[in-house]
């Protein structure tokens, strides 16, 4: 069904996308204050039956679910079952959303004052707008739109204003709810606050399950929330957090809907606001609580262009598709379905399945500008250690070669054709000009820092390199989704001796395997995504592959060694994550001290030049490496008692890790499947 | 009889000269009546045309010649028990009454079918058509109304034996009736009405009544564990059902007493009831039968019987339709009709209704009173006539039905629909369908629901195959909701 057809596509260049139009176009043009007035009746579900904020509280309050934890909890505590239905109450006041109009009203014509000032456009497609439409009004609908700032949900609001479509209601992460007045106003436009972690909390968990799925059921909005669960700092979709999607899912599951929609929505931002914010964040700087006046400071520093945003409302994928032929729905038919079960393995795989799908067609939909190229072929540059700089022609002439390359990858490129190259690269690098230098002819990455003149210790200097360098890189790593898969096959020859396709199959799951922490690689998939990479490479002219051997060709150099370079950051900072557990951890290193330590350890062996990738800095990274390694089982986390939290390192297999990155070591038996 | 569609030759639904609906006959309390909104009902649900008719192809003569055992036919001359080898009788046994057997037939489209017909007169004829049928390696297939729907009746094609159909019509006796225990000793090949009508006579009833009643039999009930509209108050057959005495190619199968139940190991009725295509005999329990009241509420909160009670809206006379409509507000396309009958001793349907009633008043429902209620009832008896008006403008449908748990319900009634809906769109079914349900039979634990689903089928190569795989798909939907594969129909149809 439609769904399918989102994956399906093996020839990414057959990819077909909708064009955009710009929805400031309009607002440059006609009254704002009678845009936010107009009337407002968008198409609804077709079995919506019309209820208010406060029925919906109750019918949440008396379902079955709710009653039967409550009586749950009050056995097993002892407590009176009225006071945890207070309780129950207490939490869904905190939680719920009390959308109204004249809110979004005012939303309506402030943010329209600031996107102008802002942004240069804001593009949306408008078939997927149609789509949606059409969907909303057949099945109840969930919006999954990719998460890399702030504005993220009010632009969707924002959006769906302006198109007439129901407005959804948002789940946000409770430290909004700390800013006093904002807090309330998202609130009124219809966001409700979730709690960051409720572990164990069995009522929290039933009250919040409930209030989403009846809202769900109902169709009394679309619901819509981040996949990723938080902003990504580095640009790069992070790994799906699965406790929504699995209760959105739970009603079509059990049958008590027929359906489900799934609509990935991809926003791209040309310029992120918060693009400096994130890099110190990721060096270090910890993040500042969400306040209004920060929120609103924000906004004052970066009143400059910020280009344009793409909004791309992806092909709604039903999840009635998605489960045909994987999931066996008749297990639900033999308990009760009020009473809360732990979703059995098989669904937790195919909720986990679904939602690398679903974050896999966000970052497909990703408008890639041509900043993102130069972003990439700048870094690679500088850490070549080209102190000059590169001639502003040779750029142009490496990013016509980039485009075409990324465009036989079916990235989603807006490369201007009509414009000369010269002219696009030379725009591309003025809307950027805080992060790159041009001088002479010669472009380089602004590093050395302009005023005041410095008085700064090395490792200063070097961190504020890394503002610069990680800013950069939240740019680069937009492109990554596009090239992942061959550049993994890219280094697996590399480090390969011959050109045996097994071994080189076995070096390219070792290194899925490592980085499915790093990039969207949906588990399981190791063959399929080696066979996408080989087809790529061998579409390009990069690769022939036969049936025993995989052969380079003399003009595929080039593309390899970009294809390697690219990933070669973060498997130097693994590497070095490996050492720095094998060398410099102690007995009692705690997670919490993980991060802080191997920084001091990175910045030392930077400092000695020793570490050419300053990008490793990033605490991203550090996570995710550690993730890796705690997943292979070559770190354990302890638990209980004094000892909690604290990580006890496998040195064996953690210097055999490192070796094998480094191509020290051959790539043990396969860790998956066998080609 | 019809050899190729429902029931009395006389009785059909048909468009006359003047384009109105109408039914012909005698029998039915609908009969000879014009039926006003059905045309509209049919042009408006399906599509469907008056211009657009298809014709049956009448050829018996397509009929393949019998294959026949010698020897069996030998011996069992000498038995005397009646037999036939004409192609009329063997047609008129190879099919019950699937969507695809009638729509073959339709099309003059004759497969395999029995090589001979047997009409045993007693238990001991069967016995010694079993006997003979294994001494000389024989198929049997036993036929009791023709009403199958689980393709029980279908002759393998691949059979190179010769295949005798055994229709137990003769046996249709009422051998004794025991009042001091409230039982009778019945023969399998009685019909469902006769059954009752005979009863009757002597102030009984079994109170046993599937819409087929009017034509299939005793032994069938019991070999596809069949359930009645009436089963709230008598129980379903296996509630019925006191001793059966089987024909097995290994002997007789009975118990040794008519006890009203054993613990002694499993039961074995539970082997023979549902088990398909058995031969038996039967005792059956009755009920002495005092008061009867028919009624019907409206109940506007699902509008599950849609398409179906726009036909029965149209039975309403002006002035109540004008007091049902515009007084009360119901949209005659939005009601929801409840048949319900109440049987009884007086005090207690007195009480029942009341009960009901005060229910239906609760939710916004009103009586509309005895006479409307008979006529939903009898209505029951006169869909499977409208499945054959369909064929004749391109419209194929069937019902199918499933149990399931009471919260399940509405849930599994929407998926259904909307699986259905669904599915003929993506097999290219190009005009809407329908697609609708009831609730039929109501246990403690759960409900039984009727789906009726059709279609118009023009425009598509291969009608039946089409059906099949949307029926396929509404059937793994039931599953998944948690219903069952069947109710009462048998389970060989997917």
């Amino acid at each position: 069904m439609a769904s399918k057809a989102v994956y399906s596509h093996r020839d990414p260049m057959l990819k077909k996308r909708d064009d955009f139009e710009d929805i400031l176009e309009e607002r440059r043009n006609t009254s704002d204050l009678r845009y936010a007035l107009r009337c407002y009746t968008p198409a609804l579900y077709k079995g919506l039956t019309p209820c208010t904020a406060s029925e919906l509280k109750t019918m949440v309050l008396q379902s079955d679910q709710l009653l039967y934890v409550i009586n749950q909890v009050s056995k097993e505590t002892g407590t009176a079952t009225d006071e945890i239905q207070s309780e129950a109450e207490a939490i869904l006041e905190e939680m719920a959303h009390r959308l109204q109009l004249s809110t979004i009203r005012f939303f309506a014509f402030t943010l329209s004052k600031i996107f102008k000032t802002l942004f240069r456009s804001i593009c949306v497609n408008e078939e997927g707008i149609q789509r949606l439409q059409q969907t909303i009004q057949e099945q109840p609908v969930v919006l999954l739109p990719s998460h890399r700032s702030y504005m993220d949900f009010l632009l969707m609001s924002y959006i769906l204003y302006t198109y007439d479509l129901a407005l959804p209601v948002i789940a946000a992460g409770m430290d909004f709810m700390g800013m006093k007045i904002v807090g309330e106003m998202l609130r009124m436009s219809g966001a409700f606050f979730i709690r960051r972690s409720f572990g164990g909390d069995k009522l929290y968990w039933t009250v919040f399950s409930e209030y989403v799925k009846i809202m769900l059921k109902n169709g009394f909005a679309p619901v819509e929330f981040f996949l990723e669960g938080t902003r990504s700092r580095t640009a790069k979709s992070l790994t799906p957090k699965l406790g929504l999607l699995n209760i959105v899912m739970d009603p079509f599951l059990k049958g008590e809907v027929f359906d489900i929609s799934l609509v990935p929505v991809s926003i791209s931002y040309e310029r992120i606001l918060e693009e400096a914010l994130y890099a110190r964040e990721l060096l270090g700087v910890p993040k500042p609580k969400e306040s209004t006046s920060g929120l609103f400071k924000a906004r004052k520093i970066l009143s400059e262009n910020y280009g344009s945003i793409h909004v791309y409302f992806g092909q709604p994928v039903s999840a009635r598709s998605l489960a045909e032929g994987r999931v066996d729905r008749s297990q639900f038919n033999l308990t009760p379905r009020h009473i809360p079960r732990k979703p059995s393995e098989g669904i937790q795989d195919f909720v986990n399945d679904s939602a690398f799908r679903l974050v896999r067609s966000q970052e497909e939909n990703m408008v890639l500008k041509p900043w993102v190229l130069l972003a990439a072929l700048l870094l690679q540059n500088q850490t070549a250690g080209n102190k000059l700089g590169v001639l502003v022609e040779d750029l142009t002439e490496q990013a016509v070669w980039l485009r075409d390359l990324s465009r036989q990858f079916g990235a989603f490129l807006h490369w201007p054709d009509h414009i000369p190259p010269s002219r696009v690269v030379s725009s591309s690098l003025s809307l950027h000009r805080s992060l790159v230098r041009v001088s002479e002819g010669r472009v380089q990455l602004n590093l050395e820092p302009g005023f005041p003149p410095p008085a700064m210790t090395p490792e200063e200097e070097l961190l504020s390199k890394a503002v610069v360098v990680l800013s950069c890189a939240s740019y680069r790593n937009q492109v990554l989704h596009v090239f992942i898969r061959a550049a993994l096959l890219a280094s697996a020859i590399h480090s390969v001796a011959g050109s045996r396709k097994q071994e080189i199959f076995n070096a390219f799951s070792f290194l899925r395997n490592m980085f499915s922490n790093e990039f969207i690689l949906r588990p399981g998939a190791e063959v399929q995504d080696f066979e996408e990479a080989c087809y790529l490479l061998v579409k390009s002219a990069v690769l022939q592959v036969h049936q025993q051997e995989v052969l380079v060709t003399d003009r595929g150099h080039r593309t390899l060694a970009f294809l390697t370079s690219i990933l070669d950051p973060f498997v130097q900072g693994y590497q070095m994550v490996c050492r720095f557990l094998c060398e410099e951890a102690t007995e009692s290193l705690t997670e919490k001290q993980f991060v802080p330590a191997v920084r001091k350890f990175f910045i030392k062996h930077l400092l000695t030049g020793e570490l050419k990738y300053v990008e490793v800095l990033s605490s991203d990274l550090q996570k995710n490496a550690l993730a890796a390694l705690l997943r292979l089982g070559a770190v354990q986390k302890l638990r209980g008692g004094a000892n909690e939290g604290t990580l006890k390192v496998n040195t064996v297999m953690v210097n055999s890790l490192e070796d094998t990155l480094g191509g020290k070591l051959p790539t043990q038996k396969p860790l998956a499947a066998r080609l | 009889m019809k050899w190729n569609g429902w029931g009395y030759s006389d009785s059909r639904f048909l468009f006359n000269k003047k384009g109105q609906a109408e039914f012909t006959g005698k029998r039915y309390r609908l009969s000879g009546m014009i039926i006003p909104g059905l045309k509209d009902w049919m042009e408006g649900t399906f599509g469907a045309n008056l211009q657009h008719k298809t014709q049956p192809v009448l050829n018996t003569s397509a009929v393949q010649p019998p294959m026949l055992n010698e020897a069996f036919v030998e011996e069992l001359k000498s038995t005397g028990i009646p037999f036939s080898h004409e192609a009329d009788d063997r047609v008129f046994r190879a099919h019950g009454h699937c969507l695809h057997e009638i729509f073959a037939l339709r099309d003059g489209k004759i497969g395999r079918v029995p090589d001979m017909v047997v009409w045993p007169n007693c238990h001991n004829d069967v016995v010694k058509i079993v006997e003979l049928a294994c001494k000389h390696n024989v198929c049997l297939i036993p036929y009791g109304g023709g009403t199958s729907v689980s393709s029980a009746l279908e002759c393998p094609p691949e059979e190179t034996r010769s295949i005798v159909s055994l229709d137990t019509s003769q046996m249709n006796r009422i051998l004794w009736i025991d009042e001091k225990n409230l039982t009778a000793h019945v023969e399998s090949g009685i019909v469902g009405q006769d059954l009752e009508r005979l009863l009757n006579e002597s102030g009984y009833c079994t109170g046993h009544e599937p819409d087929s009643m009017e034509f299939s039999s005793l032994g069938g009930w019991v070999a596809t564990r069949a359930s009645g509209m009436k089963k709230n108050i008598y129980g379903n057959i296996e509630d019925l059902v006191v001793h059966i005495k089987m024909v097995t190619p290994r002997g007789v199968i009975e118990k040794s007493c008519q006890g009203p139940r054993m613990s002694t190991g499993p039961d074995i009725h539970h082997f023979i009831l549902g088990s398909e295509g058995l031969l038996t005999a039967i005792i059956k329990i009755l009920y002495l039968r005092d008061h009867e009241k028919y009624s019907e509420s409206l109940i506007d909160m699902q509008k599950l019987y849609h398409g179906l009670s726009s036909i029965f809206t149209s039975f309403l006379d002006g002035l109540k339709k004008f007091y049902i409509t515009k007084f009360k507000g119901f949209d005659p396309n939005r009601l929801c009709v409840a048949t319900l009958l109440f049987e009884g001793a007086r005090e207690k349907v007195l009480q029942h209704e009341k009960q009901v009633y005060d229910i239906a008043a609760k939710f916004g429902g009103l009586a509309a009173g005895e006479d409307n209620g008979q006529r939903g009832y009898m209505l029951t008896f006169v869909i499977a006539y409208l499945r054959d008006l369909g064929m004749d403008y391109y419209v194929i449908g069937e019902s199918f039905e499933t149990s399931v748990p009471w919260d399940r319900v509405l849930d599994i009634c929407r998926n259904v629909k909307a699986r259905i809906i669904r599915e003929c769109k993506d097999k290219g079914v190009q005009f809407p369908p329908l697609s609708t349900c009831r609730v039929t039979q109501t246990y403690d634990a759960g409900a039984c629901v009727y789906f009726y689903f059709a279609f118009n089928y023009r425009g598509l190569s291969d009608p039946v195959h089409v059906y099949e795989q949307v029926e396929h798909a509404a059937r793994e939907e039931i599953l998944a909701n948690g219903g069952s594969l069947s109710h009462h129909h048998g389970g060989t149809t997917s």
